[in-house]
């Protein structure tokens, strides 16, 4: 059984998933794209998921609102938003969640914006389908609103216009207005600044931070940038083959990580600061196909230390386990000391990890 | 000093906009830069999207023409040569892609794709063409036998090897490389970097490097140019530019990046707004809309590209920083509030 971290302070985590399974049937075989996910995330605070390509953080958050197609996907496990199961809850229900207790903001804003409506009038419709007794002229004002709080200039003007008529900032700007029209509790991002331009990036990743200040919302971050999850999140969970590999707060994740995969990609990242002549240690082979998932610890085919539990990496799948600090979990065979000796030996010194 | 090995100067490319059939302007993409890159040395090109990074690069291996300007690449003019004259130069001058599932043709296998430009220059080595291909394949990481697979069998990285094999099989002096690792899962984009600074170092190549991650850059750049809506802001060595930047764009542009080592939001130089249209580029420094040091005389007078030291970093500002950027604590000079302003 798998122990999530204790919340912080007195209040339940407004979303928590357990044990969470989301398979796909194709012709090639079953997809497990996630597999036994477990998480929480308490009003105010951001977690960040983070993975490669095919690690299941998307698969993962789709699953939380919902949007899996009911015939292709099974999805088992718990999923409670505000203390409401949401596995096997009936569509039309979690429809009235979605948008008005959760959102999404998504990564690509110019095909998840439709080109034939305005911006402004699409914003108002996400208000009016939770306030079916608003009138126009009411979820008019709303956009408008929301539109001068996400930043973007001159909003009774700009509410006129067209997806193709903003920059992808002022876009990915009225996505969040858009997914904020109804103060949810729940903010999901997957990847919401990757199609952006750094300095954009960064007016995004504090426009986020300041909302959240205000509207008190539970945020999901899912990123591969671990530059993005350093500067945003409280807590991070690593992602690995559709597992969890490792959880724990920002602090103890980048700054103390525990798992080899943690390591490889702290060691992979170039950074602005250390030696710039120093060669980055990259992880070996190829990210996992899904079908074929390797036995035991996924990540064996790949590890570096993957000899030293003699078959053990390759038979048993480690179960996330504390890994010594309070709320920071591990799934890894590594006894603690050797993990510790080893990080110090052959990580600490190279790409950000220095 | 060795001469350059390619000497750009006022390269220029505009692209005119139609309004049905009146010329209605022109996108300023590149707009007059000039710089050198010596043998063996590579040349870091970053900026944001649409400051001109990839036109440019298509212009020095000619897939663009130019506007105006010149282009000279071992000691010859290639801005004008025609496509015979060109082709004896493709074997000393090639191009890498940024996305390795568009720039392979699917139904070629990998053997004939690597060979392909031994083929067109009519190269037959010693050995033989599989031979060298197949070297080719093992010099870049992957299994020689490979060579009778297509390319979809192969993941993104293994993909982009097969482009820089390709690149590789007419032993090129100078490589642009056009974001070559942006489109790869962590991990493997740093297996590439290194596979590119090994090549680099063992084949004496000479690189441009496109590239909008300055981080990456660091890892494998020995000078870096800066650009911002079609011209060089800044250039100059590698150290200079990450740890004495002078041009207030290059200070905002190294704050913006989100860094592991920090954690949480540091003290960063934010800039106000999005990157000005090329069609309408503000006039005096391009820069000045969303500059927090800029004054009357940066709307009027455009700032040359010069030294400030006499030295070999270059700045176009009327009001250039001075000093280093600490370390740890993020860049000195304006705060957050001064750019709020």
């Amino acid at each position: 059984m798998v122990k999530l971290p204790e919340p912080r302070s007195g209040e339940s985590p407004y979303l928590r998933v357990k044990d969470l399974r989301v398979r796909f049937d194709t012709e090639d075989g079953v997809v497990r794209a996630v597999d036994g996910v477990s998480f929480s995330v308490e009003r105010g605070r951001t977690l960040g998921i983070v993975g490669e390509s095919g690690s299941g953080k998307s698969v993962t958050s789709l699953a939380i609102l919902g949007l899996h197609n009911a015939k292709r996907a099974a999805i088992s496990g718990e999923i409670s938003v505000g203390g409401r199961q949401l596995v096997g809850m009936p569509e039309e229900e979690v429809r009235r969640l979605r948008g008005r207790d959760m959102a999404m903001i998504f990564q690509d804003p110019l095909s998840a914006l439709h080109p034939y409506y305005t911006v402004g009038r699409q914003i108002a419709e996400a208000y009016r389908v939770h306030h079916p007794r608003a009138g126009k002229r009411e979820a008019r004002g709303r956009a408008v609103d929301m539109l001068g709080r996400v930043g973007i200039p001159q909003p009774g003007k700009r509410f006129d216009q067209y997806p193709h008529e903003f920059s992808g900032g002022m876009r990915q700007r009225a996505m969040i207005a858009m997914a904020l029209v109804n103060d949810p509790d729940l903010l999901i991002a997957d990847e919401p600044t990757t199609a952006l331009d750094v300095t954009v990036q960064a007016q995004i990743l504090d426009l986020l931070e300041d909302l959240q200040g205000e509207f008190r919302s539970a945020i999901i971050l899912i990123t591969h940038d671990l530059g993005v999850v350093s500067q945003v999140a409280d807590d991070v969970l690593v992602m690995y083959g559709g597992r969890a590999v490792e959880h724990g707060s920002v602090e103890q994740v980048l700054r103390r990580p525990q798992h080899p995969y943690t390591w490889g990609l702290l060691s992979s990242v170039p950074s602005l600061h250390g030696d710039a002549d120093a060669d980055l240690v990259p992880i070996k082979g190829n990210p996992p196909s899904l079908i074929n998932l390797p036995s035991g610890c996924a990540f064996h085919p790949r590890c570096r230390y993957a000899d030293r539990n003699g078959d053990r990496s390759r038979t048993e799948v480690p179960e996330l386990r504390p890994a010594g600090e309070a709320g920071h979990l591990v799934a890894c065979h590594l006894p603690a000391d050797e993990r510790t000796r080893l990080y110090q030996q052959d990580i600490a010194q190279v790409g950000v990890a220095q | 000093m060795t001469e350059p090995l390619l000497k750009v100067r006022g390269l220029t490319k505009h692209f005119p906009v139609r309004d049905g059939f009146r010329a209605r302007g022109a996108v300023r993409a590149v707009d007059g830069l000039d710089f050198d890159v010596r043998p063996g040395e590579t040349l870091g090109l970053v900026g944001e999207s649409g400051c001109g990074k990839t036109t440019t690069g298509r212009m020095l291996v000619r897939l663009l023409d130019a506007t105006s300007g010149s282009i000279e690449f071992d000691g010859r003019d290639i801005t004008h040569a025609r496509r015979a004259q060109l082709r004896p130069l493709r074997q000393d001058l090639q191009i890498i892609f940024q996305d390795p599932y568009a720039s392979l043709n699917p139904r070629h296998t990998v053997g004939r794709i690597v060979a392909m430009p031994l083929q067109v220059n009519g190269i037959n080595p010693p050995g033989g063409i599989k031979k060298r291909v197949q070297e080719l394949l093992e010099l870049v990481g992957l299994n020689p036998e490979h060579y009778n697979r297509y390319p979809h069998e192969f993941s993104g990285g293994q993909r982009q090897r097969i482009g820089i094999a390709r690149a590789l099989a007419l032993r090129p002096k100078l490589i642009v490389a056009d974001e070559p690792v942006s489109a790869l899962d962590v991990s493997i984009q740093a297996q590439v970097i290194n596979l590119l600074r090994d090549l680099q170092r063992d084949l004496d190549l000479a690189f441009v490097f496109i590239a909008h991650d300055l981080a990456v850059v660091r890892h494998f750049c020995h000078r870096v140019a800066v650009m911002y809506l079609g011209k060089i802001v800044e250039i100059g060595d590698r150290d200079d530019i990450y740890q004495r930047p002078q041009h207030p764009y290059t200070r905002a542009l190294l704050s913006a990046i989100p860094d592991v080592t920090t954690l949480g939001p540091a003290g960063r130089i934010r800039l106000a707004g999005d990157v000005p249209t090329p069609l309408n580029p503000p006039s005096g420094c391009r820069f000045r809309t969303r500059c927090w040091k800029a004054q009357d005389r940066c709307a009027t007078e455009e700032p040359p590209l010069i030294t400030r030291d006499g030295g070999g970093q270059l700045t176009a500002c009327h009001f250039p920083e001075t000093g280093t950027i600490s370390q740890d604590s993020g860049p000195v000079g304006a705060t957050a509030e001064e750019v709020s302003k």
